[in-house]
């Protein structure tokens, strides 16, 4: 099954995408910042991350600079959630090593598109 | 797949809440020395209101939120300097939202104008400081309409040639091809030119570049879209293929694609009216206005009673293996029992007082409010005040807690209203000229002591003499202490501010707040001493739930008084009572008179004795006065569960409530002040001691 590591720091936003991706099929591991979901991720060798951006401790762009350096996230999908749909933040995330984004809001069918678009 | 979002609407609403409080003390604590990470905390906490907002479709609150957090950012990046001003402005923003939020928790409509003003008042100081940005909202997904679609051919040329570090990124050129094919017939050609030899060749860089045909009805957009995570680390090029529609064909692909796309939408918009409705349909009543049904739990307090029912089952298990043996009964079973129903009693005693701890929120619940209040205050009333805030972590029941509020807000603002010293006052006063509130709360024995304190100019002991003697609650030649003075001002109708103001009320307060913690059980006073301050000492149960309680019996019945109001009981002797033209009957305590009221003339049920001596006195005290309340005899102690009379019977005046004893009978609660002022009332006599209005 595929696993997804979902991090944000609101509980609500937290809640839809894992209940969106868990009725989807997938295998959902949450984590309310990025200190935590790097942890969560050294431990269990998730399939895709996604995660937002502005969080407390550890944040988003953080989280995807420290992935990339591990060699089982290498390659792997992560996307980033935004609001800001600023060509900024977007690049920021991406030279980061962000796969891609979601534009926030965002509703589940976008999100499940968008999921399947990095996973093989 | 659909899936509702209104199931995530509940704790999106407590997320909001919980980040405005983030938002409002934060911004309370906002100055120019303020760390970074704070004022991060604050943005954040807009943010994910906002991104929440937006994601669960209150666009209202998302909107209004993007302002705020536009202004939050440029403070965060120290592009604009943090003034009272915009401070003030923010926090005015934090109420409003506030509001949004309820009314849309409640499926209410909210105050519209006002947020637009508000909304506008952020937006003209976005506009100052000269960079006028437009603000403007682009988070919003809309389908745009292609501005291509004027050309749009059936065949697309793509030339994609990645940077070889673009798998790095996660991005898989198959996939991307894979969804693709997904828009229209796709034939790919891969372009191996810069393939390096075997030895040279690093697997993780990729080297390879594609021309891909695509042939349909495809819109350049669509494909843009595809190519949007991957088009900054690429070479990429599409262009059209020849090939281009007959206008008329163009005109009616085009209509077909807004059908679809308005199709989609009205889909949309109807499942959204659909929730809108199911929202509606709730009864307004039940949500509006009341306090939250929901509580959260600190998980500790959960694993105790986890605990504590684990427990409960060995017990159980244990007694009903004895119950199996009953049959041969010998000694050594009989001991086991009794250790199993000592062992199920001190489960049940500890079960029960978790169960009781989980009502129990901190005091910080209710004092976290207070910053805001007083700094809103003091400067209408133009005075500097500092609040201190000791013992918010002291818990109180969620009851109390929620009524406690009020009686505390009045005790504040009367405090910076009256009690406080303006800045200039205070100064020829020798005193420092910004004044200190305090708020403590501490628990003392089952009982929790919450104290409003200042050091203002005191109350004014003559005043509020001449002013009860005016109204006539005290008769002139009367000697009162200093603390029955003061605490005259608990009385209905009284006031001695020179001028009503607007900050505290009319005179009405104090004895509505006496009235309040009455009604949860408990009792005020206030000390006071002239120059030095004054402190409000409110005393409350730990919890409205249960009760330590003293048994006495009157004839058949049997009453219960609170433990803490008893102060002793008594045989009597005899010539220690003196009685006042037989109506009523005083008992010498030492050098004091205490009246005595005689319980089963109270409830008029038959006692086993009219005779004082045959019976006992229990010694009570309220409001500062003792009283002797007689029974036949005191039973045992006991912790007694209170059940509401209200909801089962109806309001007496001097029963607090009811419980059911061990063998099945109703036992009444006595409310000491209530069963006092029931007993002068019934007598409706001139006798009423004075210290009682006290």
């Amino acid at each position: 099954m595929t696993s997804v590591l979902a991090v944000d720091d609101s509980p609500s936003i937290r809640q839809m995408v894992s209940y969106t991706l868990e009725s989807a099929g997938y295998n959902v591991v949450v984590a309310c910042d990025g200190d935590e979901a790097l942890k969560i991720a050294k431990n269990t060798n998730m399939n895709l991350v996604i995660t937002d951006v502005n969080m407390p401790n550890m944040d988003g762009i953080t989280l995807v600079k420290k992935l990339r350096s591990l060699s089982d996230y290498k390659f792997k999908p992560i996307l980033i959630l935004t609001t800001e749909s600023s060509m900024e933040k977007k690049m920021q995330g991406k030279s980061a090593g962000a796969t891609g984004w979601i534009v926030k809001p965002f509703n589940p069918d976008l999100l499940l598109t968008t999921l399947k678009k990095v996973l093989d | 797949m659909s899936i509702d979002l209104s199931e995530f609407h509940d704790i999106f609403f407590e997320e909001c809440f919980e980040g405005l409080e983030v938002l409002e003390s934060g911004l309370l604590n906002l100055d120019q020395n303020t760390d970074v990470e704070e004022i991060n905390a604050i943005f954040r906490a807009a943010h994910s209101i906002k991104g929440g907002g937006a994601s669960f479709g209150f666009t209202d609150i998302s909107d209004f939120t993007h302002v705020m957090e536009t202004l939050l950012d440029e403070m965060r990046d120290g592009r604009r300097a943090i003034t009272r001003e915009v401070v003030d402005l923010l926090l005015k923003s934090v109420d409003c939202l506030r509001d949004m939020t309820n009314a849309a928790k409640n499926s209410e409509d909210s105050d519209q104008q006002r947020t637009a003003a508000i909304k506008q008042q952020l937006e003209d100081m976005l506009a100052t400081d000269g960079d006028t940005k437009p603000v403007t909202h682009n988070d919003t997904t809309q389908t745009k309409v292609s501005e291509d679609t004027a050309c749009s051919p059936v065949e697309w040329l793509i030339h994609f040639r990645p940077d070889s570090e673009m798998l790095q990124t996660g991005n898989e050129p198959t996939r991307l091809f894979r969804e693709l094919a997904t828009l229209g017939e796709i034939s790919v050609q891969a372009d191996m030119s810069n393939l390096p030899a075997y030895d040279e060749l690093n697997p993780e860089c990729c080297y390879l570049g594609w021309e891909l045909v695509l042939k349909g009805d495809i819109n350049k957009e669509q494909i843009d879209e595809l190519f949007d995570w991957v088009k900054d680390c690429s070479d990429l090029e599409i262009t059209p293929l020849g090939n281009y529609n007959q206008p008329s064909t163009e005109a009616v692909t085009q209509a077909d694609n807004t059908a679809t796309a308005e199709a989609g939408t009205t889909n949309n918009d109807s499942k959204n009216a659909i929730q809108k409705a199911k929202v509606t349909d709730k009864p307004k009543g039940s949500g509006a206005g009341k306090e939250s049904g929901s509580i959260r739990v600190a998980i500790d307090k959960i694993d105790e009673l986890i605990n504590l029912v684990g427990e409960l089952v060995i017990s159980q298990s244990m007694l009903s293996q004895i119950g199996n043996h009953l049959e041969d009964t010998d000694l050594s079973n009989t001991e086991i029992l009794r250790d199993g129903l000592s062992q199920l009693e001190r489960n049940t005693r500890e079960l029960q007082e978790s169960v009781l701890k989980i009502r129990m929120l901190p005091i910080s619940f209710s004092f976290s409010r207070f910053p805001r209040l007083v700094r809103d205050l003091s400067s209408k009333v133009g005075k500097q005040v500092e609040l201190k805030l000791s013992g918010e972590q002291t818990e109180v029941d969620k009851t109390v807690l929620e009524k406690i509020g009020d009686p505390l807000v009045h005790l504040v603002r009367n405090s910076l209203d009256h009690g406080l010293e303006t800045p200039e006052i205070r100064k020829a006063n020798n005193k420092p000229e910004t004044g200190s509130l305090c708020l403590n709360a501490y628990h003392e024995g089952s009982e929790i002591v919450i104290e409003v304190s200042d050091d203002g100019a005191g109350l004014n002991k003559d005043r509020i003499l001449n002013k009860a003697i005016e109204k006539g609650l005290v008769a002139e030649n009367q000697e009162l202490t200093d603390e029955q003075i003061y605490n005259l001002i608990f009385q209905p109708g009284f006031s001695t501010a020179e001028q009503v103001s607007d900050v505290s009320g009319r005179g009405v307060g104090m004895d509505v707040v006496r009235r309040n913690i009455r009604d949860l059980g408990g009792n005020v006073s206030i000390t006071s001493q002239p120059d030095k301050g004054s402190t409000v000492t409110i005393r409350l149960p730990l919890t409205l739930a249960i009760l330590d309680g003293q048994l006495t019996s009157v004839g058949e019945q049997t009453y219960i008084l609170s433990l803490v109001s008893i102060i002793e009981s008594l045989q009597v002797i005899p010539e220690h009572v003196s009685s006042i033209t037989g109506q009523a009957e005083f008992y010498q305590l030492r050098d004091e008179y205490i009246p005595i009221i005689r319980l089963s003339e109270e409830f008029e049920v038959e006692q086993s004795s009219d005779d004082l001596s045959q019976g006992l006195l229990v010694v009570v005290e309220a409001e500062g006065q003792r009283y002797g309340l007689f029974v036949d005899d005191l039973m045992g102690q006991q912790q007694v569960v209170i059940k509401s009379l209200e909801t089962n019977f109806k309001q007496l005046q001097g029963i607090s409530g009811a419980t059911i004893l061990g063998d099945g009978t109703v036992a009444l609660i006595l409310d000491v002040p209530g069963l006092i002022q029931r007993h002068y009332e019934k007598r409706n006599t001139a006798m009423k001691p004075v210290s009682d209005v006290a």
